[in-house]
C-alpha cells in the first residue's frame, strides 16, 4: 500500500479497481512444469539423469525380454531353445499357452469349464457395476456382489448335484480360480467382521473390548504361513472326529480371519478421525448407538480410510500365494508344478512362468489402486470436510 | 437449600405451571475435580434462560446434563416426567424432546443439508421420508436458506451452518431447546443471523437454555439470567436487575470485564 504526498498518512481510500493480471511467462505451463521439477536445482538435475539412467538400464531389456525376443507360439521346448530359434530367446510365451488352461482352471473337469466361466463372468457384471458411475441401482449392485455372487459361486464351483451340477471336490480346483476365491472370500469376509471388530474394541463394554482385542492382537501377532499350517495341520485334531472340513476350507477362514484382524485397525483408524462432535450431535438428536455407528459414523470413517482398507484388500490379495506352501494348487502352485515338466525344460520356462504371475497379480493389484483413487476422487466432490470439526 | 435455589423456585412458580426441567442438588466431578456444584434450577415452560460466566465455570457442562451428555454423580435430574437413569431407553427418550445446538455446529458432512434435517426425523420419530422432507424444508425456509437444502455442509459459511443445526433440532420437534455457545465459533459478521433466528424462536415460547456471552441478546430475550462461577450458581436475576444491579462481587468483576 502507497501513500501519495511526502508525509505518510494514516488514511487511505482505494479508488480504482486492480484488474486481475495473467501470470508472469514461465510460472506454468509444461516448460515450467520441466524446470519446476525436474531442473530446478543440481541435485535435481543430478537426480534427474540417474532417474533416466535407471530406466536406461532396466526397460528396454525387459521389453527385449518379454516382447521382442519373445517366443509366441511352438508345440514344446524347441521352439524356446536358442539354437532352434537360431536367436537369443526371450520369454517362453508359448509355454504358458499350452499350460494357460492348467494355470486359470487347475484341474477342473474339462466338460465342467463353463461353470467356471460363468462364475467368471458373473465377477465381471458385478465389478462393472459397481465401478461404472453412471449404472443404475448401485445399492443392488452391492447386494449382488457382496451377498448373491459369492453363494452363486460356490454353488456353481463347488456344484449341487439336486439342481444337476455334479460336486466337483475342492482338490480338483486350481489356478486363477483358487487364488481368486481365495482372495475374495478374504475381502468378503474381512471387511464387515473388520468393522464389527474395530467397533468392539472402541466399545464401553469390557467384555466385548476384551474379546475384540484379544482376537485382533493374536491374529495379527502370528505370521500368515503359521496360520495356514495350523489350519491344515491342527484344526482337524481340534475339531471333533468325524469333522473334516474340506482342505480348501481351511486355508480360506485362516486368510478371513488373518486380514479381518488387519482390516480392524484400519478402520479403527477410521473411528478414531471421526470427532467427538459428531456423536453428540447424534446423540443429541436422539439417534441410538447403532444408529448413529451406521449413518454417522462408518460412512465418514470408512471413507476416510479407502486408502488403508484397499492396502489391506492388496495385501491380502498377493498373501494368497502363500496358500500353496499348505498344497492348495493357486496360481503360484500350478506355475510351479508346470516348471517341472520335460516337454518345456528350457532356460527361460521358468523366467516366463514367473513373468506371467507377476503381470497376473501387477494387473489385478494395480485395478484396485486405480479404482480405490477413482472413488476415493468420486466421493471427496461435492463436500470437504467441516473446517471446525477437530 | 441456598438462595439460588429458592430463587429458582420462586421463578418458576412466577411463570405459572410446572416446571419444565428439574435440577436437584446435582454435583458432577471429572476424577477429583468437582466440576458442578449444588445445582439446583426449576426451569418452568416458555421460559428463557442465559447462562454466562468465565471458562471453566461449568456453564457448558450443566446443559450438557440436561440430555445426559454428561453423566453426573450425585441429585437428580427431571425432564418433562422423565427422570435421567442410567437407563438408556429413558435417556433417548429425553433426547428426543430436548434439541440442542453446539458451538462447533456438529453437522453431518457426508450428508447433505436436507439429510442433516431429516435424518432423525426418519430414523428417531419413524415419520415417512416425504413428511420429514416437507417439514424440513419448513423450517429451513424459517431460518432463511431453503436454497442451500442440497447441498453439503462444508459449503456453507459458519452461520449458515448453525441455522442449518437449529432447523435440524428443530425438524424433531423438541419442546426444550439447549444452546451451548453458539455464536463462539462464528465470525462476527455471522453472529447476527444466528441470533436473529433464536431470538424470533424465543418470540414463539420455545423453553430456551442459552450458554452465551452476547449480553444483548440476554437483556432482549431472557426471563431469567444465571451467573455461574466455579462450579456454582452465583446469582439468578431478571435481566434488568442482574445487569443493573449485580448483587456478587464476583458477578460485578466479571461484568466490568465484558461489558465495556
Amino acid at each position: 500500500m502507497t501513500t501519495s504526498g511526502k508525509t505518510a498518512s494514516a488514511a487511505y481510500l482505494r479508488t480504482t479497481v486492480a484488474p486481475p493480471e495473467r501470470p508472469p511467462p514461465l510460472t506454468s505451463g509444461p516448460l515450467a512444469w520441466l524446470r519446476e521439477n525436474l531442473l530446478s536445482s543440481p541435485l535435481n538435475v543430478a537426480l534427474t539423469l540417474a532417474g533416466l539412467y535407471i530406466v536406461y538400464v532396466l526397460v528396454p531389456p525387459a521389453v527385449r525380454f518379454l516382447l521382442v525376443d519373445a517366443v509366441w507360439t511352438g508345440e514344446d521346448r524347441n521352439a524356446c531353445l536358442v539354437s532352434a530359434a537360431g536367436q537369443p530367446v526371450g520369454a517362453c510365451w508359448a509355454f504358458v499357452a499350452s499350460r494357460l488352461r492348467y494355470f486359470v482352471y487347475g484341474a477342473y473337469p474339462d466338460g465342467q469349464l463353463w461353470r467356471v466361466n460363468l462364475v467368471f463372468a458373473l465377477c465381471a457384471a458385478g465389478i462393472v457395476w459397481l465401478l461404472w458411475t453412471r449404472a443404475p441401482r448401485k445399492d443392488l449392485g452391492a447386494i449382488f456382489f457382496f451377498g448373491l455372487f459369492p453363494v452363486a459361486a460356490v454353488v456353481l464351483l463347488y456344484g449341487w448335484p439336486a439342481i444337476g451340477l455334479p460336486h466337483v471336490h475342492t482338490s480338483l480346483w486350481g489356478g486363477v480360480v483358487v487364488t481368486l476365491v481365495v482372495a475374495f472370500a478374504g475381502i468378503v469376509v474381512s471387511l464387515p467382521f473388520g468393522v464389527l471388530l474395530a467397533l468392539g474394541r472402541r466399545s464401553r463394554l469390557p467384555l466385548v473390548r476384551l474379546v475384540s482385542v484379544t482376537f485382533i492382537e493374536f491374529w495379527r501377532g502370528v505370521p500368515l504361513i503359521t496360520v495356514l499350517i495350523m489350519a491344515n495341520t491342527m484344526l482337524p485334531l481340534f475339531l471333533p472326529g468325524n469333522m473334516s472340513p474340506d482342505k480348501l476350507l481351511r486355508p480360506l477362514v485362516g486368510v478371513a480371519l488373518f486380514a479381518s484382524a488387519y482390516m480392524a485397525e484400519v478402520v479403527r483408524g477410521g473411528l478414531q478421525a471421526i470427532p467427538k462432535g459428531q456423536f453428540e450431535g447424534a446423540a443429541s438428536l436422539g439417534l441410538n448407538y447403532w444408529q448413529t455407528t451406521r449413518l454417522v459414523v462408518l460412512p465418514q470413517a470408512l471413507r476416510i480410510v479407502i486408502p488403508g482398507i484397499v492396502n489391506t484388500f492388496i495385501g491380502l490379495f498377493k498373501d494368497t500365494s502363500l496358500v500353496s506352501i499348505v498344497g492348495i494348487f493357486d496360481l503360484m502352485r500350478t506355475i510351479e508344478v508346470s516348471l517341472a515338466d520335460p516337454r518345456w525344460a528350457t532356460p527361460v520356462t521358468a523366467a516366463s512362468g514367473y513373468a506371467f504371475a507377476a503381470i497376473f497379480y501387477f494387473v489385478c493389484c494395480f485395478g484396485m489402486s486405480r479404482y480405490s483413487i477413482a472413488m476415493e476422487k468420486r466421493l471427496a466432490t461435492g463436500h470437504k470436510r467441516q473446517e471446525t470439526d477437530r | 437449600m441456598t438462595s439460588a435455589a429458592q430463587q429458582a423456585g420462586q421463578s418458576a412458580r412466577h411463570l405459572g405451571g410446572a416446571p419444565v426441567i428439574r435440577m436437584i442438588d446435582v454435583h458432577k466431578w471429572y476424577g477429583e475435580f468437582h466440576v458442578l456444584r449444588d445445582i439446583n434450577l426449576d426451569v418452568a415452560r416458555g421460559e428463557r434462560i442465559v447462562i454466562c460466566g468465565p471458562s471453566g465455570s461449568g456453564k457448558s457442562t450443566l446443559i450438557r446434563c440436561i440430555n445426559r451428555l454428561e453423566e453426573y454423580q450425585k441429585g437428580r435430574i427431571i425432564v418433562g416426567d422423565v427422570e435421567l437413569t442410567n437407563n438408556i431407553k429413558r435417556i433417548d427418550e429425553v433426547r428426543r424432546e430436548v434439541g440442542m445446538v453446539f458451538q462447533h455446529f456438529n453437522l453431518f458432512p457426508h450428508l447433505t443439508i436436507l439429510e442433516n434435517c431429516t435424518l432423525a426425523p426418519i430414523w428417531v420419530r419413524k415419520i415417512p421420508k416425504k413428511e420429514a422432507e416437507a417439514t424440513a424444508m419448513r423450517y429451513l425456509e424459517r431460518v432463511k436458506i431453503p436454497e442451500q437444502a442440497h447441498k453439503y455442509p462444508g459449503q456453507l459459511s459458519g452461520g449458515q451452518q448453525q441455522r442449518v443445526a437449529i432447523a435440524r433440532s428443530l425438524c424433531m420437534n423438541p419442546k426444550i431447546m439447549l444452546f451451548d455457545e453458539p455464536t463462539s465459533a462464528l465470525d462476527p459478521e455471522m453472529v447476527k443471523e444466528v441470533l436473529d433466528t433464536m431470538v424470533s424462536l424465543a418470540m414463539e415460547g420455545m423453553t430456551m437454555l442459552v450458554v452465551t456471552h452476547e449480553m444483548g441478546f440476554a437483556r432482549q430475550v431472557a426471563d431469567r439470567v444465571i451467573f455461574m462461577d466455579q462450579g456454582q450458581i452465583v446469582e439468578m436475576n431478571t435481566p434488568t436487575e442482574f445487569f443493573s444491579n449485580p448483587q456478587h462481587e464476583r458477578t460485578k468483576l466479571f461484568l466490568g470485564q465484558i461489558l465495556h
